[in-house]
């Protein structure tokens, strides 16, 4: 579909890039609020699993504290890996404003998701950070001690943004059929919550329905890679080899139905 | 002469759904552009006018290839717009006046750098360009505004800008002046119209502001029901329609309703019978003034050119 070539290509995408970093630092009203009602459920969902290790000793094979860092990690991360926001492009493609998007010289799937790295790297310094301060200093963390396992965990972290950000391409391209993608994002936001490993680590699901979810879908590449990666449960290598294979996998499927969406291209008003 | 746009056949059908019971559901095809040949060469300034929903819009999508076409064939700078869109965006600029091209939360300066980038614009010529821009448009007190705060005069200025900062061959504008107040559609008009005298981009305009299509366009197509109605200079298409030069005179003593004026028909009476419109039909201005002068007693007249709103409306009004 792109007729770009490809030199110049990243730098135009960095440039992208900076700008949706940009565009999302001018909302900082949003950005304190959001970093404070995460801080706020850490609290809840760190004595809430805590208490359960207190009984049992271990939860889902996790220590005290491996447990408090998956939690307030996972508090931050959930702002850097995108769950909740709807997809821009959708109501983009509902207004008709898309029109912007497609006569722009670049692909639109590479400036959707530059633009998502943009805004990942913004929050990851924003609404990452502070849950995770304030985690370290109320509770004790689990810290890795080799320095390769936070290489490794920054890769699977930007792993885990761009197989989100292409899936919600796939579901904001869905709106070239649909038009209303509420309903589509409902229950990606209901999925991508419950399967990932955010609101609880997929370790204490029954083992069969843990591997159904590692290999049969996306989800656990979001959050439960990352984080057991950084609290070293499991083999990081295989986590991420995981991850890589799934970006194939949702990139390839998000190209064919962006191609299949732009040949049967409606614009919405005049 | 060389042809920068060209169609031959062009059309687009929309299938719509009607409902027709609580379950039942009817298709109807709209064809919003049926059969449309138009050559544009280069430089051509050219107003694509009709009335709503004759198809300009239609056209402009089908022409920046966001739009498949149902039949016929469109190229645009040697292009086919649909499957070259992304190499063809690299050489046309459009503003589509109900919607914004620029970067919403940043402001507009920075939609105007990054789009340097996303073009890959050499940097002197990009800023020799903006330079043009902000002194023509006026640009340079809203520079630092965040686009979603912008007044929509403002915004167009931006919108007309970003559209030609990166030098393209070919210009769509779909109704660019919609809403702007004097000042703002003059502004627009002045810039236009400087850019059609360098006479190195091809400008498509649409537009129901007749005033803008007076003031730049040599030639105008009209669209209506999807199909050209008229292709040819303002002149031509007074001449079609035998438009219509009028007389306004004003009088001493009111109107005598008896008097006869060959050639010429009396349009309006107003003022208590002081004022009269007469239309020229098969007789000169002068004719009608040595005829008037020796049966009313004339205070004061004036020669109106024939309207382009009236000529436009009768074509829209004849359909
Ligand atoms: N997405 C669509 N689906 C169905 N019909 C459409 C669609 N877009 C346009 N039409 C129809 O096509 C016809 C032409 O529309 P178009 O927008 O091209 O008109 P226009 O000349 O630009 O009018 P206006 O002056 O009001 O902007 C109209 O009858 C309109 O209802
Ligand atoms: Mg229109």
């Amino acid at each position: 579909m792109s007729d770009t070539s490809t030199s110049g290509l990243p730098r135009i995408l960095a440039v992208v890039a900076a700008a949706g970093f940009r565009r999302h630092s001018t909302y900082r009203q949003a950005t304190i609020a959001g970093a404070f009602t995460n801080t706020m459920f850490g609290f809840m969902r760190c004595y809430i699993m805590l208490s359960v290790v207190d009984v049992t000793g271990q939860a889902g094979g996790y220590d005290r504290a491996q447990l408090a860092t998956f939690v307030w990690v996972g508090q931050g991360l959930l702002a850097v890996v995108n769950f909740w926001t709807p997809p821009e492009l959708a109501e983009r493609v509902r207004s008709g404003d898309v029109v912007a998007d497609l006569l722009r010289p670049v692909d639109l799937m590479a400036m959707v998701l530059a633009t998502d790295l943009g805004r990942a790297g913004y929050a990851l310094i924003t609404r990452f950070v502070v849950p995770v301060v304030v985690g370290m200093l109320a509770f004790d963390l689990f810290l890795p001690a080799d320095p390769l396992t936070y290489a490794a965990f920054a890769v699977s972290v930007l792993l885990a943004v761009l197989i989100s950000a292409t899936c919600l391409h796939l579901v904001a391209l869905t709106a070239f059929w649909l038009m209303d993608v509420r309903g589509v994002t409902m229950v990606w936001a209901l999925l991508s919550g419950a399967a990932s490993g955010l609101y609880f680590p997929l370790t204490l699901l029954p083992d069969w329905l843990a591997t159904l979810l590692w290999v049969g879908t996306p989800f656990p590449s979001l959050m439960q890679a990352p984080l057991d990666v950084l609290v070293g449960r499991g083999s990081a290598a295989l986590m991420v080899a995981g991850q890589v294979a799934w970006l194939a996998v949702v990139v390839a499927l998000a190209r064919v139905v962006q191609r299949r969406a732009l040949n049967r291209l409606v614009i919405q008003g005049g | 002469m060389t042809a920068v746009i060209k169609t031959s056949a062009l059309r687009k059908d929309f299938t719509v759904w009607h409902k027709t019971g609580r379950l039942r559901r009817q298709r109807r095809v709209v064809s919003a552009v049926d059969g449309v040949d138009l050559t544009v060469t280069e430089g051509e300034l050219l107003g694509y006018i009709g009335p709503n929903g004759a198809g300009k819009s239609t056209t402009l999508k089908m022409m920046t290839g966001i739009l498949s076409p149902s039949g016929g064939q469109v190229s645009v700078c040697g292009l086919t717009p649909v499957p070259q869109r992304t190499t063809l965006a690299l050489r046309i600029g459009v503003v589509f006046g109900q919607r914004s091209q620029l970067w919403w939360d940043l402001p507009l300066s920075e939609s105007f750098s990054l789009l340097r980038h996303v073009y890959r614009v050499p940097a002197a010529d990009h800023a020799a360009r903006l330079r043009r821009c902000r002194e023509l448009l006026d640009l340079d007190a809203f520079l630092a505004t965040p686009v979603r705060q912008l007044s929509l005069g403002q915004r167009m200025r931006g919108e007309l800008t970003a559209a030609l900062l990166h030098g393209p061959k070919v210009l769509f504008l779909d109704e660019p002046t919609i809403g702007l107040d004097v000042l703002s559609k003059q502004a627009v008009r002045g810039f236009l119209a400087e850019l059609d005298a360098r006479g190195d981009t091809t400008v498509v305009l649409t537009t129901h502001d007749l005033a803008d299509i007076e003031k730049l366009c040599r030639r105008l197509v009209v669209i209506d029901h999807g199909r050209v109605v008229h292709d040819g200079t303002v002149a031509q298409l007074h001449a079609a329609y035998r438009s219509r030069r009028r007389v306004v005179v004003d009088l001493d003593a009111p109107w005598p309703a008896d008097l006869v004026l060959p050639g010429a028909s009396v349009e309006r009476v107003e003022a208590d019978g002081l004022r009269v419109t007469i239309a020229l039909e098969d007789t000169t201005a002068g004719e009608l003034l040595g005829r008037l002068a020796g049966s009313v007693a004339l205070r004061d007249l004036s020669v109106r050119e024939p309207e382009i709103d009236d000529v436009i409306a009768r074509l829209y009004a004849g359909r």
